[in-house]
């Protein structure tokens, strides 16, 4: 009985979800952009002035609004508790090559989701790539791959994400000079301050009770046949659609998608990147957020990471546009499939130094 | 007794997986709060096993038999 529970909330919160995101699009938010983690830390990114791109400077409430909603689950449910120490500096590579994935791409996960709830075919390319990027993580995981345990920290320490959001948010409310609003592209279209933020604590406290992630779903699925988190991914998706479908938002085809390329072999290079960073992760970018928000440390240090790739991206030509991938980016795309295939090697065959093995090298 | 603790998802799931290879009927599994709870508890059910969670402050003992 509690399973069949467990499984309705799980799908009751992602039609919320789907809802809630489709629907954001039509209050002002790009298309199919009612959500995109990857999208919002870079607009974010830029609004701080981490990197100069005009038309993606914004400081997203939703993201706030995540960790916020995140952080107050965790503790009304007495599950917010500091931890860290996992390998903070891979996390952080992970995390900005997960970016640089999503950034040729030009979505995360969820964006993902949304993308094929709008009809752009373009991102079951991606979804394709993202599946193969998930099977190599699988691969590791199998193996006995292990960024090895966190540890419990003083409480204080796995409240830095969130006073840093707070933070983010004062700023965005007051303005000041040195904070960048985009006049124009993707930056510019927002929906109302308000709204952006409350959705965001829906989504960040449903994501919270839930575990919601976009890369679990696959991944439990091929590892143990659990497939709850997969009826979530899928209640978003439906929800998303009929939402389109109902305020005509949705439009089938590869061409002329909003925020999106039709290069469909870097579209799915760059997702298997996405997925494969987030499996050696433990989660997407969603599920880092509202985990760093729960107080690890580990994703704080992950998002941090995210938000660092997306100002590279930017500043270095790495990030895909409308009109396509950059060469630069092509070259990123490989570079990062590449340093997170031997992270997934390290951490999967090579042993660990012990005591006794560090003298007899003496 | 598997102390899974620490551990980011899903490899608690994967060592108790493991643990299970041997076959027993009752096995003792370390987890913390939140979802690696949750995920061992289903995942040992949906292989026949009833589960008691002990709340250990924060953590959990996962006490798993047939």
């Amino acid at each position: 009985m509690e399973k069949k529970n467990d499984k309705l909330f799980i799908i009751i919160a992602g039609l919320v979800i789907g809802v809630i995101a489709a629907a954001l699009a039509f209050a002002g938010n790009p298309k199919n952009m009612g959500f995109c983690i990857a999208c919002f830390l870079r607009d974010t990114a830029g609004g701080l002035g981490l990197h100069k791109a005009a038309p993606v400077q914004y400081i997203r409430p939703e993201i706030v609004g995540i960790v916020i909603g995140a952080f107050v689950a965790a503790f009304a449910k007495k599950e917010f508790s500091s931890k860290g120490g996992s390998a903070p500096m891979t996390r952080f590579v992970l995390g900005f090559f997960a970016m640089v994935g999503c950034l040729m791409f030009l979505g995360c996960p969820f964006r993902m989701i949304l993308r094929l709830a709008g009809g752009d075919l373009n991102a079951v390319l991606g979804l394709v790539g993202f599946i193969a990027g998930i099977f190599c993580g699988i691969f590791f995981l199998k193996n006995g791959y292990s960024l090895k345990r966190t540890y419990t920290l003083k409480q204080g320490e796995g409240c830095w994400m969130t006073m840093i959001e707070v933070v983010i948010f004062a700023l965005l409310l007051v303005k000041p000079a040195f904070i960048a609003f985009s006049e124009e592209g993707p930056g510019s279209m927002h929906a109302a301050i308000a709204l952006s933020l409350g959705a965001g604590l829906i989504v960040g406290v449903l994501a919270q009770r839930t575990r919601l992630c976009m890369v679990g779903g696959t991944r439990d699925l091929v590892l143990f046949k659990e497939t709850r988190l997969m009826m979530g991914f899928i209640a978003i998706l439906v929800a998303a659609l009929i939402t389109n479908i109902v305020l005509k938002g949705f439009k089938l085809g590869f061409a002329e998608q909003p925020i999106a390329h039709t290069d469909g072999l870097w579209n799915a290079l760059g997702m298997l990147l996405v997925g494969f960073a987030c499996v050696l992760l433990g989660g997407c970018p969603l599920r880092q957020l509202v985990l760093s928000g729960e107080g690890n440390a580990d994703s704080a240090i992950t998002v941090l990471g995210l938000m660092v790739g997306a100002a590279f991206c930017h500043n270095f030509g790495l990030a895909s546009s409308g009109e396509g991938p950059t060469a630069a980016g092509k070259i990123a795309v490989i570079i990062g499939i590449v340093v997170v295939l031997c992270i997934g090697v390290i951490n999967t065959y090579v042993k660990e130094k012990t005591a006794n093995t560090a003298n007899e090298a003496a | 007794m598997l102390d899974a603790r620490g551990e980011s998802c899903p490899i608690p799931v994967i060592m108790t997986k493991n643990l299970m290879a041997s076959g027993e009927d009752y096995y003792e599994v370390m987890v913390d709060v939140g979802a690696p709870v949750e995920n061992v508890t289903r995942f040992a059910e949906s292989q026949g096993y009833k589960v008691e969670a002990e709340n250990k402050g924060g953590e959990y003992l996962l006490k798993i038999s047939k």
